[in-house]
């Protein structure tokens, strides 16, 4: 009912595969998903482990919504020690790998260990077998995909593959699952790759049940009708996407642009949701060509995009002239404000590759752009890049860079370490736009304080989706707060990092929240599954999580210090716009947070919190 | 007046709520692979296709029948008996659009029944792209879009009067 009770363990190193029953007690106590595989991994693995090594595992995990009709429900997570931070890693993914994984009966899928050859995992309801992927080994996603449907002659079969890029070890690559959804951060792809794992495919014919039928349609139909009715769910992200916010956040002095100088792009309107949706002077064509749903949602964010066959990126390549996933908000401005690119084509052909050979957007244009910094001040030259004239702005470098990480090769292999161990090579680790190794996406820490204080205590290295107080600061939403100050940020921060614990352990999508509350969620939750899930359960388990995430941190050798912003957020004003002559309020916020969470001054959680929280 | 599936496929977005839909209506559980409609993605061709039994008038299913399991209801839709039914799959080769299928944990064959007149699919359906209309009236909303671009095309304004000689219903 809602869990299906089970969890299949797969040693790598001995090929084996077994099942074993969900522990119901941490079911009760993590809920699903994000907090539940967390609990597994943090109870199983050493928190020094290496991240590459054998010792590490890789948990693929669903929530008690998945594989249901509750909008957004067919979301699954990947939850390893992430190599690119060395902190708990979990990596969020939709499409429709994750309710077919519940279809086939399971909960959760643990890998362990660290296979002698490359191998796949195919899971078929209750069979499941490790594979030989010797012939699928040094191949895309894209290709690994088609090679595995026509292998086992079933195109209803879900996949979720490492490309090149995952396979060589880039401590930024992505799972990506369906082509183009990925879970996307951290390294999961690399973890995958270092246990000579290359893809998971599965089939499912079995049923998800909930606990009660009548109540769970009424929750349901009860939250999609508030997901209608809301603006930026109804009408905003279907419309535009998440790249909505594009024109919105530029204008708020709050996108950072060309590796965090600056916090307004000149050419955020050329790469904006407007330009997708405007006919190319090119060929007349749109770049966006549709909006498409993940499994059971009813907002349809996702963009389906197609290049302009004479652009440079794809003039004599056919293979590049399908639709296929476009840009969202994050890679746009990764790969665009970020290096100064405002070339829309040459933005969806980068991202294209980063769905092709599973790499995260995010760290990957943010790491570009730390180059392209190195470069301009002589650190990086073109005998390292291979003759790539690496300037800020150069559309056709950061699609060579692109390729080349993707295969790993060249001046890619450097650009595939991430921005903390580049500019650290290069003896400019302040140069480095990240948070615990991981690179922060596109919020100007100035521009939006809360963001700042959220990509500093983020478990997971800078990230946006640990704590949206965009959604406040910027939308209003659940009530507006002043972006441009610190005052009430440490309570702000606190609430979205609980609460949001709590949703990416359901099984449904983050961005449910620009319109549900716990107040919608608890009741779709709790018609599924047993065990009384109110608001107020789902926020306690929601802090459960946090704190356990922050212990593991704690054992794997992080402390207060790391919870700390890159210099330049917190030294060099912004120059323009509303956040003109600000800087990043950080020393402000930290010490309340911390007070506030009820941990010690140096960031630690009191004996007195865990024992509250039971962790 | 008979009913039947309209599918605007312009309009979905693949989110496969009819698919999940329809298995809670016929098989009590939320479960894709038992569901008698299906969404087809043709994302790099940018379209998403939501396809089921059209209830052909002639069914080929229920000629193929040796059992005679497949019946015609009053609203003109085509039933499969699972008392009848011996899951010999003939009817699964006859239909020339393979939307009957068989169902191995019953050992019958499964299709699209319109769920008695009230299709769970196009209650599901979030964006209008499947809708249960007047079976003679399925092409209105096409016929509009056209007649849409026909009006916009005309260079002709109004007001309008008739002139002699034609359309005075006089005829002969």
């Amino acid at each position: 009912m809602g869990w299906t009770g089970k969890v299949l363990r797969v040693n790598l190193t001995n090929g084996t595969v077994q099942s074993e029953p969900l522990n119901m007690d941490w079911a009760q106590q993590y809920l699903g998903q994000r907090g539940l595989a967390t609990k597994y991994l943090v109870e199983e693995i050493d928190a020094q482990c290496d991240p590459l090594g054998p010792d590490n595992k890789l948990i693929f995990a669903t929530g008690p919504l998945t594989g249901t009709c509750a909008s957004t429900g067919g979301r699954y997570s990947v939850i390893t020690k992430g190599p690119l931070t060395n902190a708990i890693a979990c990596s969020n993914s939709g499409g429709y790998f994750g309710a077919e994984l519940k279809f086939a009966g399971w909960d959760m899928v643990i890998l362990e260990g660290k296979s002698p050859k490359p191998v796949y995992l195919c899971v078929t309801d209750d069979k499941a077998e490790l594979l030989d992927a010797s012939d699928i080994w040094g191949t895309s996603v894209w290709k690994t995909d088609e090679w595995i449907k026509a292998k086992h002659q079933d195109p209803m079969m879900h996949v979720a593959t490492i490309g090149i890029s995952g396979e060589n070890g880039v401590l930024y690559s992505a799972i990506v699952n369906d082509l183009h959804r990925a879970a996307g951060r951290s390294g999961v792809g690399a973890v995958m790759g270092s246990k000579n794992l290359k893809a998971f495919a599965v089939r499912g014919t079995k049923g998800v049940k909930v606990r009660d039928g009548r109540a769970f349609m009424k929750a349901t139909n009860d939250g999609k009708q508030v997901l209608a009715e809301n603006a930026v769910t109804g009408s905003g992200l279907p419309t535009y996407g998440t790249q909505v916010l594009m024109n919105a956040i530029n204008e708020a002095g709050a996108s950072p642009t060309r590796n965090s100088r600056e916090v307004q792009f000149e050419g955020a309107h050329d790469i904006s949701a407007e330009a997708m949706a405007t006919p190319r002077s090119t060929d007349g064509e749109k770049n966006l060509q549709t909006n498409q749903a993940c499994f059971a949602c009813t907002i349809a964010c996702g963009r389906i995009s197609k290049i302009d066959e004479k652009h440079f990126t794809v003039v004599n390549k056919p293979e590049y002239w399908h639709s296929s996933g476009g840009l969202e908000y994050e890679a746009a401005w990764a790969l665009g404000n970020n290096t100064g690119v405002n070339d829309l084509e040459a933005l969806t052909y980068a991202q294209f590759i980063c769905n092709e050979q599973g790499l995260d957007p995010i760290s990957l244009g943010a790491t570009i752009s730390a180059a392209m910094e190195l470069f301009e001040l002589g650190l990086i030259t073109t005998e390292q890049t291979g003759g790539i004239d690496l300037k800020f702005g150069n559309a056709e470098a950061l699609v060579k860079c692109t390729e080349l990480t993707g295969k790993a090769e060249g001046f890619g292999k450097e650009l595939g370490l991430g921005s903390a161990r580049l500019c650290a090579k290069y003896g400019r680790p302040d140069l480095s736009m990240s948070v615990k190794g991981q690179e922060f996406p596109a919020y100007d820490a100035r521009g939006i304080q809360g963001m700042g204080l959220t990509y500093a205590t983020s478990n997971r290295g800078a990230c946006h989706l640990r704590s949206y107080t965009v959604a406040s600061e910027m939308l209003g939403i659940p009530e507006k707060t002043d972006p441009l100050v610190t005052e009430g940020k440490a309570g702000l921060v606190k609430a979205f990092q609980d609460a949001t614990a709590a949703v990416d352990s359901a099984g449904i999508c983050v961005f449910t929240t620009f319109a549900w509350t716990l107040e919608d969620i608890a009741p779709q939750v709790d018609a599924a599954v047993e065990g009384g899930w109110t608001p107020d359960k789902m926020l306690e388990v929601g802090e459960r999580i946090w704190n356990m995430e922050r212990m593991f941190n704690h054992r794997a050798g992080f402390t207060g210090k790391d919870d700390m912003l890159p210099p330049r957020l917190m030294k060099e004003a912004a120059q323009t716009g509303p956040a003109k002559g600000l800087v990043s309020g950080l020393d402000k916020m930290l010490p309340e947070y911390y007070q506030l969470r009820g941990w010690t001054a140096d960031g630690v959680p009191t004996t007195e919190t865990l024992s509250r929280l039971a962790v | 007046m008979l009913k039947a599936l309209v599918i605007d496929a312009g309009k979905c977005t693949a989110c496969k709520q009819c698919e999940m839909a329809c298995s809670l209506e016929n098989e009590g559980e939320f479960n894709v692979a038992k569901s008698r409609i299906r969404v087809f993605d043709f994302h790099t061709e940018a379209r998403f296709v939501p396809y089921t039994c059209t209830q052909c008038a002639e069914a080929w299913c229920q000629q193929a029948c040796p059992v005679n399991a497949i019946t015609t209801d009053g609203m003109g839709v085509k039933v499969v008996h699972d008392n009848l039914c011996v899951g010999c799959k003939v009817c699964t080769i006859a239909c020339p659009f393979g939307t009957v299928n068989y169902n191995a944990s019953t050992g019958k064959v499964i299709k699209c029944d319109l769920c008695g007149g009230e299709p769970a699919c196009s209650d599901a359906c979030p964006t209008g792209a499947i809708t249960y209309q007047d079976v003679e009236q399925g092409g209105f909303d096409k016929m509009k879009v056209w007649a849409t671009q026909s009006a916009n095309a005309t260079t002709t304004e109004g007001p309008n009067t008739p002139k002699a000689g034609q359309a005075s219903g006089t005829g002969h």
